[in-house]
């Protein structure tokens, strides 16, 4: 039993400071916690090494033009960075546009002391524990689906990865994810 | 408003937050989940899997001259991408692969009348309109099919759909949907193979319909 977290992680807060302060220092530590990631990523996702700083590039200003659609409450910051990456290497690659949902215009973030912000980011991590956890051939499928190596048939035929509502429902959608997860192992 | 009963099931989530879905099913399960909380939500969690993906899968140095660069880039003047809000009955992104314009109908016979949105290797993206109480005629499906209700009812041999359900059918089903009374039904459909009709539209019509 891990101890309910108190505090928000660092990677959350720079992005409040970025969308609420513009603040150049907070988004400076956001890219050096992130950039590696997205490059390491883009690169595994196939891409050379010239092709992946060319997406970082496009992810990161990105992250800092539309900091304020970031909502702590609705998704971590990973989920975010993820969702606007996957955004850009369609528009890079593909050359077409990734159609979107339409905005569904939630009321941002009131209560930032609330343990909503805080549940959210419990989550993530439990998820990438349970990552962590699976056997090596489970974890590369997951990784392949989530890179966008699969098609929607091949991610059909491996299993049903999961889910749940916006807001308080999407906390009970990575719970159930995380079960899934479990159970794959 | 009805209830949405027909969801996106989950692997097609999946592939649309990964961005592996092609063009026409990924603007489907766009205007699905403009319509569904649920799906939204799904999607949602599926992004949170992806991000832990993008945390754990290995990290790769970047260069300074990277990092000079995007920092040097903050204020440069950006293009903000274009927004597109729901027009009538139609969801953001159809009016965005309407280019914002209104649907321009072409009939198909039996006062069926067709859109197409998007059309090429990946498949086709189209708007059918189907009069009160008329069948479509019999077919089946070389590939996946996805139909997403805008505006009306249809039924099938597997049960009834309304505004913002949506139907997967693939090679294993031979439907035949038949519009509700009531108003036209407007459905949102794509396909990634041409549909195969068995009856009514004959086969050699099919390349100059584009279905």
């Amino acid at each position: 039993m891990t101890p309910t977290p108190t505090k928000m992680t660092p990677a959350t807060a720079w992005m409040l400071a970025v969308r609420d302060r513009r603040d150049r220092a907070a988004f400076a530590a956001l890219f050096d916690e992130y950039a590696p990631k997205l490059k390491g990523f883009a690169m595994r996702g196939g891409s050379s090494a010239t092709e992946a700083e060319e997406i970082v590039q496009e992810v990161m200003l990105t992250v800092w033009r539309k900091a304020a659609q970031f909502d702590p409450e609705r998704a971590p910051v990973s989920a975010w960075i993820y969702h606007i990456a996957r955004n850009r290497q369609i528009d890079v690659f593909r050359k077409e546009r990734r159609p979107l949902p339409e905005d569904p215009g939630l009321p941002s973030t009131v209560d930032l002391d609330g343990g909503a912000v805080l549940a959210v980011e419990q989550e993530a991590n439990a998820l990438k524990e349970a990552l962590a956890r699976l056997n090596p051939d489970q974890r590369e499928m997951i990784e392949r689906a989530y890179l966008g190596e699969l098609s929607h048939q091949e991610i059909s035929s491996q299993t049903g990865l999961p889910l749940g509502t916006i807001k308080s429902r999407i906390r009970l959608g990575l719970e159930r994810l995380r079960h899934e997860l479990r159970e794959l192992r | 408003m009805t209830e949405i009963t027909h969801h996106a099931p989950d692997a097609l989530l999946a592939a649309y937050a990964a961005g592996s879905l092609p063009q026409p099913f990924a603007i489907v399960v766009a205007a699905h989940i403009s319509l569904c909380n649920d799906c939204r939500a799904a999607c949602a969690a599926h992004e949170a899997a992806g991000g832990a993906v993008l945390e754990t899968v290995g990290e790769e140095a970047v260069s300074d001259a990277l990092r000079g660069r995007v920092l040097g880039l903050l204020d440069a003047p950006s293009v903000p991408e274009p927004q597109f809000e729901r027009v009538g009955i139609f969801p953001g992104p159809v009016v965005e692969a309407m280019r914002g314009r209104p649907p321009r109908w072409t009939p198909l016979g039996m006062g069926i009348r067709q859109c197409i949105l998007a059309s090429g290797r990946q498949g086709s993206a189209r708007l059918l309109s189907i009069p009160p109480g008329r069948a479509v005629p019999d077919h089946s499906h070389n590939g996946l099919e996805l139909t997403l209700v805008l505006q009306g009812a249809f039924s099938d041999e597997t049960g009834c759909f309304g505004v913002g359900d949506l139907e997967l059918a693939d090679q294993s089903l031979e439907h035949t949907p038949v519009a509700d009374d009531g108003a036209e039904c407007i459905c949102l459909a794509a396909t990634d193979a041409p549909l195969r009709f068995s009856s009514l539209i004959p086969s050699l019509l099919q390349p100059i319909f584009r279905i």
